[in-house]
């Protein structure tokens, strides 16, 4: 799977390692964890109401399209959540829908 | 947060909280700082600067030239002025405010909740892009103008290795344009708008000669980098596959044939809608802006909104642009001073308010070259998903205006569950709007506004006090 971002400087950073679904991916201090994401594969999620891949829209925490979550549990918006070391991030979702249930 | 308790600020001093800490809100702060007040700074951002002069993160090395262009001095101007105010203020950062009542702004912060009372509130809350979908805009790799901006300019990445900007506006040749000088490759920039309209809105743009300069720059810098610039265009559809997002934009150029041009990335948007979201809370009246067809939190020249002790500034109050965020920034809070019995400068009001004026010809120019495409609501065709969040199509929209008659964009949310999502109706409520008024037969203006409700977004579920 191709990265869909595309890095255009800013190389020369420190490593850090999260992990994303049990696979590890390689990230740069200062990454979001959508850059971190999206510059190692093509989306951060799937849509809960149709069979689409997302990958966010505005970068600005208004849409609400980038939602990940940590094993914890824990919702993270994706374009304001900076990478930290070992982080260990799950694209599925957490709640059923409609579609589940039946 | 460190600083003093604002709680138990002396009488004298008013309680003044700043929301919003891009060019509106920093010279808002600088300006109350000078005047003695200890403000509260609550803004969303990790680091200050907004959206327009977003600064990348401290580990990263880009000089400000590379970053912001022309703007550079600008954006280094309210960056080191924040930084010198940090002492004097009390910052929030990375804070929302998700409700307003009963003078108290509500924060939150992690999973941390306060209420802070204020004397005083000044909304300086921004923009967000301005859209209007097109069949397949939910496909991954459509982005939002401004964010493709953000990517490159805090993060140091293109949305795509191949990129269209389709659109209309200023913003569409700024982004495609930085996007060209860091590297990335630019498609196409696609414009929705002809370019006589450019021509025909010269008077009112030559209000900002320089301004007007530095876009002809652009657009010659895009023609320099081969880039393939369309005016007049029409969208048909952005074409790919669910699981591997975006493959091509379709449209059909000004002569009426249809194109398509491969691509892995689409940046659109149709210039800024306001963020005002917190104006109506703090139930600020609002009134509608016919030329550029949004409702707009009624304000007087200076900021003062319909309700005392509430005050406007910035793009959240009137979309100017930056230099006329930093104006109205400036001025908001000398209003706020003057109504708080302090002695202020007059002329230097004087002297904000024709520069606003000046603005806003410009930004009518600009509204005049670069309209709003209303008339592509009606065309759009019925499986064109209108609410991404949800995935709500065009076609279900309709089916609900002719089942249930609603004309009205509240009443229409309800029952289509459009504006309903999880962006709350940011990316979907004027579009909605226009359809319900094309389809529906009535004024824009009839068709209403949808009306915020708190959380302004979405809130973790457990949420602790914060003493």
């Amino acid at each position: 799977m191709a990265g869909r971002f595309q890095r255009l400087g800013e190389a020369g950073r420190r490593s850090v390692s999260i992990w994303v679904d049990g696979e590890p991916v390689h990230a740069l201090e200062g990454d979001t964890l959508m850059v971190a994401m999206l510059n190692h594969g093509d989306h951060l999620r799937r849509s809960e109401f149709d069979p689409s891949a997302r990958a966010g829209f505005c970068l600005m925490g208004a849409c609400q399209d980038c939602w990940v979550r940590t094993e914890e549990g824990a919702r993270l918006r994706a374009c304001s959540t900076p990478v930290q070391e070992n982080m260990k991030i799950l694209t599925s979702r957490l709640e059923g829908t409609w579609a589940e249930l039946t | 947060m460190g600083g003093a308790d604002v709680d138990s600020a002396g009488p004298a001093t008013p309680r003044v909280v700043v929301v919003g800490a891009g060019p509106a809100g920093v010279r808002c702060a600088e300006t109350l700082v000078k005047a003695g007040i200890r403000p509260v700074v609550v803004d969303e951002g990790r680091r200050s600067g907004g959206q327009i002069y977003r600064r990348q993160p401290e580990n990263f090395t880009r000089p400000y030239a590379a970053l912001y262009g022309s703007e550079a001095a600008k954006a280094e101007s309210i960056h080191r002025t924040f930084d010198s105010l940090l002492e004097h203020i009390d910052y929030m950062p990375e804070t929302l405010i998700w409700n307003i009542a009963d003078n108290h702004v509500y924060t939150v912060c992690g999973n941390r909740q306060r209420a802070l009372a204020y004397d005083a509130l000044i909304l300086c809350t921004g923009a967000t892009d301005r859209l209007m979908p097109v069949k397949g805009w939910q496909l991954a790799g459509t982005f939002s103008l401004g964010g493709a901006q953000v990517a490159l300019k805090s993060q140091a990445c293109a949305v795509g290795s191949r990129v269209v900007f389709m659109g209309t506006g200023a913003l569409l040749y700024l982004v495609a344009a930085q996007y060209a000088a860091a590297g990335a490759t630019v498609a196409a920039v696609l414009d929705t708008s002809a370019l006589w309209r450019r021509v025909a809105a010269l008077p009112k743009l030559l209000a900002q000669p320089r301004a007007l300069w530095k876009g002809m720059l652009l657009t010659a810098s895009l023609y320099r980098a081969r880039v393939p610039v369309y005016f007049g265009i029409r969208p048909v559809a952005i074409e790919g596959s669910d699981d591997s997002g975006v493959a091509a934009v379709s449209f059909r150029d000004s002569m009426g044939k249809t194109r398509t041009l491969a691509c892995d990335a689409v940046a659109m948007g149709y210039h800024l809608r306001p963020e005002n979201q917190l104006a109506d809370l703090a139930r600020c009246e609002f009134r509608f802006d016919q030329p550029t067809r949004q409702w707009l939190p009624l304000a007087d020249r200076d900021g003062r909104s319909s309700i005392d002790d509430v005050y406007l500034a910035g793009d959240g109050a009137r979309i100017l642009g930056a230099d006329g965020a930093e104006a109205s920034g400036e001025l908001a809070a000398l209003a706020a001073l003057e109504d708080s019995g302090a002695r202020v400068d007059s002329s230097r009001m004087d002297s904000l308010r024709r520069k606003l004026v000046k603005l806003q010809r410009f930004a009518r120019g600009l509204n005049q070259a670069f309209p709003w495409p209303a008339a592509f609501a009606a065309e759009l065709v019925d499986d064109t998903i209108v609410c991404r969040c949800e995935a709500i199509r065009v076609g279900e929209l309709r089916a609900t205006l002719s089942v249930t008659g609603s004309r009205e964009v509240n009443r229409t949310k309800a029952f289509s569950r459009v504006g309903m999502g999880r962006c709350q109706g940011r990316y979907c409520g004027n579009a909605a709007a226009e359809i319900i008024a094309s389809d529906g037969g009535v004024a824009i203006e009839e068709a209403g506004r949808l009306r915020a409700q708190a959380p302004v977004k979405p809130l973790p579920v457990a949420l602790e006090k914060d003493s």
